[in-house]
């Protein structure tokens, strides 16, 4: 029998971006023993890269702006796949959570009347995001920590789970896994358990995401029965740097572009004019003149092209490429330096001028950035109630990132960020009503922690086995190649075969040296997640028989009223006793897809959605 | 759809040619340079070869890092001697056809290979008494929010700025040289962190006999070395320390004085300034160090 330390509390909180941040403090607010923990040290998690802003109709820019201008402008972003509860809770509440987090630290950049000030970005109807400069997520991330760390929330921090344990009724009661610095175990037993462990980015070559983001927790979700929904519907964003190689992929913020920045081809022309769909055309600009107009006069002008959604950016953007009117390194460009002057680009997008000077040697304030789709956020994710975040797997609460619903198809920009802590919120009070419901001792089975802990550690006895970041690698080109922003069925149908014979090498990777902070050995336990949220993406990309959103098919290009009506559902049967994936956890050949209806919207929400001054 | 137009650029993705890394590698027990010698390409930071190394000759060398963009803190290392981020160091800003050595933060006690043990940190700021707003006004209530002039606000978001690399910790003598200090030193990055909350236009705290008694501002010789080495170019000394060293002067002999400071900067006036001086909408009052901030130092330096 391995060995391993145990803890015992009433909450566990896996993730401490802001979502995990924000469900830890609520549950902990709440009076139940609460822990917190992280794969990287508090403060490092991916909510800090976060840059543009969070979106929550204040009204303090525009009076007229309100929930329900909000609540219509995420529908239609997400091309109306979204669960319409979840999108109308985050709508109502997004503006409280926002001024709270003022009131615990926060200082948002100002209006001159003193209130917090929002600024215009992609797909919402006035400027709605509350913001600082370009580093709004490191504002967030350190305001939710300090609180957490001053409300006396215990911290885990470099430890990395790697499954949930479940009691012998099949209830989420802990998680195991392991000390990153030591490389010893550990085992939680909790009433209830929140995942909040974000994207799943690191599958594919090209991501603005961190080493973090490979998808463990819609893996371990449902590992423990739970469903996901949605996991084709990736985001391209349409801007991460192209050049130089070394930072192909990094975010450029829509900042850019909310400020004033436009998009140009090699010819100098502002292509987004040629690619304006009929969904948005009423409210789109039609001339350049008019979209200049726009940014000092919303009420009379039309939003310029560049401020489309980002899947309709992202496309426009290939297909000029694709038409050999692209930048040198494969991308377009993006120009602020001729709309802006020097001064306000270095006051207003701070981290993206020191971004470029530094690492690409660019002066933004002079020329042009090269910029092209890079793998941005799943839309998608673990299936959850919209009012208490219940996944299907009881015990067990989602929010953040890894949840799916909110967004649908396309999420817009600055709805994460407000996402993760209107339901990071509901995912605390969630989980702290389940563990207060919760009676009799907390049991876990022994055997399942010792069976994981055996196949974590199997890379060391291999021997001669293969290196994990070769795996690795092949995972993100095949990914990259066949399940990109552009989808065609037989590329995916190969996809599906190839992740197939990439977990038959993942369970024969072989790890050198010691157990202590062995990015190996870590690799080589992120596999198995990687492995399962690249197939849940690709299967739901094969499914998906349309092009909506964040998913396009070239085979199936328009939308299709039939596959706009459901989601779909997979899961793997709790049945399963399967452990021949990788790392001994079920195959991902027993992941199942099942198309289900769209729950239905009231008709008052209904009603919104055709708001004239909406328009 | 094949990503054939990325691909030719990765393989267009000139090589440099080779480096010779000397890397540092042991534990808590003990440890050694090692050298490697392995390709670099075209625009590539130091983080850069240190993966590369990972993937290629050395697949268990420790190494933390998150966002590989200067915005997480996590990757702080010492390269050719001097505290900075791997993922914001250019290998073209080192001097060529020499080695390049990495060696983890000399401050805090060792791990393994490049990763340290910087719980001291974490450990300051829980003592640090947490923000402690004023209660909103009628109008504050009736609007929803605080109101808070952009000038107002500038000065604590220059601290906000802050990663938590811990490079200013690292570099700071009384810390780097002297162990025994930990426990009554805070340390720059908290001196930052005690400025942002005393600066801050609604907290009511007075955090100065803390300050003091505590946390060793005393202790800080002005040498600047911290700021030297802020990845963010927050003036931590001048914008930071030095006004707490004042404040903390005035607690002794005059503790109307501190209350005076506290009132003032949010006074209607300054209200009206940033209203004068902000254009419609827009973020208004330029921030003093706004220029400052973008221009890249030295680096490591
Ligand atoms: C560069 C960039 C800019 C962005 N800008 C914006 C923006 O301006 N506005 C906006 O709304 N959104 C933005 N987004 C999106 C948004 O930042 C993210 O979607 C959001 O921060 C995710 O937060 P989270 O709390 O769900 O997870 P994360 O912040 O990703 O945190 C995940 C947490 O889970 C932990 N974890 C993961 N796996 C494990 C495991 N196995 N064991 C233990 N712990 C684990 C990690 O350590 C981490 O603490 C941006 C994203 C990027 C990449
Ligand atoms: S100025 Fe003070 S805090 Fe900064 S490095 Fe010097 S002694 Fe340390
Ligand atoms: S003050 Fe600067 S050097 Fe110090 S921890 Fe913060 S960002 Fe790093
Ligand atoms: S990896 Fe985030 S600062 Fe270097």
């Amino acid at each position: 029998m391995p060995e391993y330390e145990t803890h015992d509390f009433d909450v566990i909180v896996i993730g401490a971006g802001g979502a995990g941040l924000r469900a830890a403090i609520e549950a902990n607010a709440k009076g139940l023993r609460t822990a917190l923990v992280c794969k990287s040290l508090l403060g490092k998690a991916h909510t800090v890269m976060a840059e543009g802003g969070v979106a929550a109709a204040l009204g303090n820019v525009y009076p007229e702006d309100n929930w329900e201008v909000h609540f219509r402008d995420t529908m239609r972003g997400g091309k109306m796949l979204n669960n319409w509860r979840m999108a109308q809770l985050h709508a109502q509440e997004a503006p409280d959570r926002v001024r709270e987090l003022e009131e615990w630290g926060a200082l948002f950049d100002r209006t001159k009347d003193g209130l917090i000030l929002q600024r215009d970005f992609g797909g919402h109807r006035y400027a709605r995001l509350a913001h600082v400069g370009d580093r709004t997520g490191l504002e967030m991330i350190r305001t939710l920590q300090q609180k957490a760390v001053a409300d006396g929330v215990e911290v885990f921090m470099e430890v990395k789970v790697l499954r949930l344990l479940r009691d012998a009724d099949g209830v989420v009661s802990g998680a195991v896994g392991y000390w990153r610095p030591s490389g010893e175990f550990v085992a939680f037993t909790a009433k209830s358990v929140v995942l909040a462990t974000g994207g799943i980015g690191r599958s594919w070559m090209y991501t603005t995401n961190s080493w973090e983001s490979t998808g463990d927790g819609v893996a371990m979700a449902l590992w423990a029965g739970a469903d996901a929904i949605e996991m084709e519907c990736v985001q391209f964003h349409p801007t991460g740097m192209v050049w130089p190689m070394s930072v192909r992929g990094l975010l450029v913020t829509e900042a850019v572009r909310g400020d004033g920045g436009v998009l140009r081809n090699s010819d100098g022309e502002r292509f987004m004019f040629d690619y304006i769909p009929e969904m948005f055309a009423a409210e789109t600009a039609d001339s350049e003149a008019e979209g200049d107009r726009w940014y000092d006069d919303h009420a009379n002008n039309r939003r310029p092209p560049e401020l489309l959604p980002r899947d309709e950016v992202a496309r426009s953007i290939n297909s000029e490429v694709k038409a050999g009117r692209g930048s040198p390194h494969g991308g377009v460009f993006l120009d602020i330096a001729s709309r802006l002057s020097a001064e306000d680009i270095r006051r207003r997008l701070p981290s993206m001028y020191h971004q470029f000077k530094e690492l690409a040697g660019v002066d933004i304030t002079a020329e042009a950035m090269e910029v092209g789709p890079t793998c941005h956020y799943a839309n998608g994710g673990v299936r959850v109630d919209a009012d208490s975040t219940a996944t299907t797997a009881p015990g067990l609460f989602a929010a953040g990132e890894l949840a799916g619903g909110l967004h649908g198809s396309n999420r817009l920009g600055g709805n994460s960020l407000s996402d993760l802590i209107v339901f990071g919120r509901r995912a605390g009070i969630g989980a702290a009503e389940f563990a207060e419901g919760r009676t009799g001792r907390v049991t876990v089975d022994e055997g399942e922690i010792a069976s994981t802990i055996e196949a974590a550690l199997a890379p060391f006895e291999r021997d001669g086995g293969e290196s994990p970041y070769d795996v690795h690698h092949d995972l993100q080109t095949t990914m990259q190649d066949l399940v990109g922003i552009i989808r065609t069925g037989s590329e995916l149908e190969e996809a599906m075969g190839k992740i197939e014979a990439l977990e038959e090498r993942a369970a024969n990777v072989s790890a050198s040296g010691g157990h202590q902070y062995n990015p190996g050995w870590n690799l080589a336990t992120d596999l198995p997640s990687m492995l399962t949220v690249s197939r849940c993406v690709a299967q739901g990309a094969l499914n998906r028989k349309e092009s909506r959103g964040g998913h396009t098919r070239e085979d199936f290009p328009r939308p299709d009223p039939e596959m706009g009506s459901v989601n779909f559902v997979q899961g793997i049967p709790t049945s399963t006793t399967d452990t021949s994936g990788a790392g001994g956890t079920p195959s991902v050949r027993s992941i199942t897809i099942t198309p289900v209806p769209i729950p239905v919207m009231p008709d008052e929400l209904k009603a919104l959605m055709e708001l004239k001054e909406a328009y | 759809m094949a990503d054939e137009i990325v691909r030719q650029y990765v393989d267009s993705a000139s090589t440099t040619g080779n480096v010779t890394m000397n890397v540092w590698r042991g534990d808590a027990g003990g440890g050694s340079f090692v050298e490697y010698e392995l390709e670099a390409k075209e625009g590539e930071v130091v983080l850069d070869v240190i993966h590369r190394m990972q993937a290629t000759q050395a697949p268990d060398l420790a190494c933390r890092w998150n966002c590989k963009a200067g915005k997480c803190g996590s990757c702080s290392a010492e390269i050719n001697g001097k505290p900075a981020l791997m993922c914001m160091t250019r290998m073209e800003t080192l001097p060529a056809g020499e080695p390049i050595t990495v060696a983890p933060l000399k401050a805090f006690p060792i791990i393994r290979d490049l990763v340290t043990d910087v719980s001291y940190n974490y450990e300051v700021a829980k003592r640090i008494p947490s923000f402690n707003p004023r209660p909103k006004t009628t109008d504050e209530l009736k609007a929803g929010g605080y109101r808070m002039a952009q000038i107002d606000v500038e000065r604590s978001q220059e601290f906000r700025k802050c990663i938590e690399c811990f490079l200013c910790q690292d570099v700071c003598h009384v810390i780097r040289d002297h162990e025994e200090n930990k426990t009554t030193f805070a340390g720059p990055r908290f001196f930052a962190r005690s400025a942002e909350l005393e600066m801050h236009p609604l907290d009511v705290t007075d955090r100065r006999a803390i300050l003091r008694e505590e946390q060793g501002l005393g202790m800080c010789n002005i040498t600047k070395c911290c700021t030297e080495v802020c990845p963010e170019h927050i003036k931590i000394t001048d914008n930071a320390i030095i006004p707490l060293k004042e404040r903390v002067v005035d607690a002794s002999y005059d503790p109307v004085a501190w209350l005076g400071r506290k009132i003032l900067r949010r006074t209607k006036a300054s209200v009206a300034e940033a209203r004068a001086t902000s254009p419609v909408n827009g973020p208004p009052a330029v921030q003093p160090d706004a220029a400052v901030r973008g221009i890249p130092t030295a680096v490591g330096g």
